[in-house]
């Protein structure tokens, strides 16, 4: 028994409900979601609120300032962090949003939507929120495809039967 | 026998990990996959990656900044 890798005893599951659909908020879930899959996990994504940005059939992510308060960008070989206020300057969130694409690039970091392919094509299960997707006026062809519409309860189902549950 | 090989050099977490998975599909059972990657993570990322799916570790190097990982394709 002692022995038995955890794949043989039992398939692992996890879900995780996103909120947040920000560039740089949209990889946590993403990179959690296809490294679970290639693990042999069963995965549940559940889209709500701002998430639901990143299920649209067209991405177009955003970076914000704002509400990375903390944030300090590698710059002239240190890291300098941005006085807040600077957030509320027209230009400055897209300044730092090519900013951020560009060091994603140079670090070979996987961009959104490759991950967003990859977890399609391992089978990651992708459910949209219907309360949040009426309250926002979404309408389900400018969704994914492959996205399934369902609510709290269809969540707690997933969630369980499910070993590893995340809010992010 | 290790004609199996994946560069997944310049790539970053998890893009080695997804890679080598895909990859393990066209390995026949028995048989060993080599990756070369650059990223230091995937050192501690490939001996968890073993450990959860049940593939077997053979190697883990390093060769100057490439870390070089054998697989063997033993899950089912």
């Amino acid at each position: 028994m002692s022995d038995e890798t955890v794949a043989d005893i039992k398939r692992q599951s996890l879900s995780i409900i996103v909120t947040k659909g920000s560039l740089d908020w949209a990889y946590p879930p993403f990179i959690l979601a296809t490294t679970a899959a290639a693990l042999d996990y069963d995965v549940t994504l559940f889209f709500t609120f701002y998430g639901l940005a990143l299920v649209k059939k067209k991405l177009d992510l955003k970076f914000t300032v704002l509400g990375n308060a903390a944030m300090e960008m590698p710059m002239f070989g240190t890291h300098i962090a941005m006085p807040n206020i600077m957030a509320m300057i027209p230009g400055v969130d897209a300044m730092a949003g090519s900013m951020m694409k560009k060091l994603i690039k140079e670090k070979g970091v996987a961009s959104i939507e490759d991950l967003r392919e990859a977890a399609v094509l391992s089978d990651v299960r992708m459910i949209a929120c219907q309360m949040t997707v009426d309250l926002f006026e979404y309408k389900r062809e400018d969704l994914m495809d492959e996205i399934e519409l369902g609510g709290a309860a269809t969540y707690f189902e997933v969630a369980s039967k499910s070993h590893i549950n995340m809010f992010i | 026998m290790s004609d199996h090989v994946l560069d997944a050099k310049g790539l970053n977490c998890p893009l080695p990990i997804l890679k080598a998975k895909k990859a393990l599909k066209s390995v026949p059972s028995g048989e060993i996959l080599t990756i070369y990657a650059t990223d230091p993570g995937s050192v501690a990322d490939f001996a968890a990656f073993c450990n959860q799916t049940g593939n077997e570790l053979v190697e883990s190097s390093q060769d100057g900044d490439v870390y070089i990982f054998k697989i063997k394709h033993t899950a089912a």
